[in-house]
């Protein structure tokens, strides 16, 4: 118990990852909640890589947390953005009012 | 050992609960600052598992730079967020149900898991002791040397990204009074002054 391992940052990754579905599960109309809630998945990916980089004493997990920051961080500005223009056209950011393309 | 593991609890417990408290609350803004909270004790963590210098990344690319662009946008849009939530009890037991089948899935894989024996030697890159290089450091030799062209697919990324929020977000707009560099060059005395001569007690 007071020997923290693997298992306990694993068990932390995996419960961020679930609060981070139950987000876009119960957030279902607020986009900015939802990118939030990715925001959250892609945190616990990050302490997974980590955790198993510092489990196996390999740098590569790192490196790879890295760019996992990375592609996270220009998600968000990409996100953000298409919902600011979504917003000045539509007046609304409701998913539901999402659909003119009807697919 | 004993501290690290009460540190390891404090700050795992933390991020989980301000974790419930971003989907859970009521105002985006809210939702945002617990979010910063989150990322906070995840790089706490990071720093228990001696990843230092990406705990030093996390906080000042997702705090620093993506939840502040969170906030400003919040902010920014006027939107009634009251609307927004219905719903949500709606939709709590089937997310409840997805996420507790998720979570129970996950925590059986991760119990009964074990490293193959050959896992060891099978390293890519082994991590240097920390007493010789930092963190940093050797995050570095192996970034900008065996990783290099993926170094610059990221930046490629982050420039696409830049290119496309400026790109998507940037509009023109009627009554905005620009100054015209070569109007302003082309104009003649005589477009703009008029001399009048004014008969006495004529007026113009």
């Amino acid at each position: 118990m007071l020997q923290i391992g693997l298992s306990h940052y694993l068990t932390v990754a995996a419960a961020l990852f679930t609060l981070g579905i139950l987000g876009i599960f119960l957030n279902r109309k607020n986009v900015i909640i939802i990118l939030m809630s990715i925001e959250l998945m892609l945190l616990a990916v990050n302490i997974n890589f980590v955790a198993f980089s510092a489990y196996l004493e390999d740098m590569t997990g790192q490196v790879f947390a890295m760019f996992v920051l990375t592609v996270a961080a220009a998600e968000a500005a990409i996100g953000l953005a298409i919902l600011v223009v979504y917003f000045r056209n539509r007046g609304s950011i409701a998913v539901e009012d999402i659909n003119l393309m009807k697919g | 050992m004993i501290v690290q593991a009460l540190a390891f609890y404090v700050f795992a417990a933390i991020a989980i609960a301000s974790g419930v408290m971003v989907i859970a609350q009521r105002n985006p803004v809210h939702s945002v600052l617990f979010l910063i909270l989150t990322f906070f004790n995840a790089a706490a963590l990071f720093l228990l598992m001696g990843a230092e210098f990406l705990a030093m990344i996390l906080i000042v690319v997702y705090v620093g730079a993506v939840a502040v662009l969170f906030l400003f946008v919040v902010m920014m849009l006027d939107i009634n967020f009251a609307e927004l939530r219905q719903g949500f009890l709606q939709y709590l037991p089937i997310g409840a149900l997805v996420g507790l089948i998720l979570l129970v899935e996950l925590l059986a894989v991760f119990g009964a898991w074990v490293v193959a024996p050959e896992a060891g030697p099978a390293r890519l890159r082994p991590m240097p002791s920390p007493s010789d290089i930092t963190n940093t450091h050797a995050l570095g030799q192996i970034l900008y040397t065996d990783y290099v062209y993926l170094f610059q697919a990221s930046g490629l990324i982050l420039l696409v990204a830049m290119i496309g929020a400026i790109v998507l977000t940037l509009r023109q707009r009627d009554g905005v009074r620009r100054q015209s560099i070569s109007v302003q060059n082309a104009r003649r005395r005589a477009d703009a002054v008029e001399v009048v001569k004014v008969p006495t007690r004529g007026g113009v």
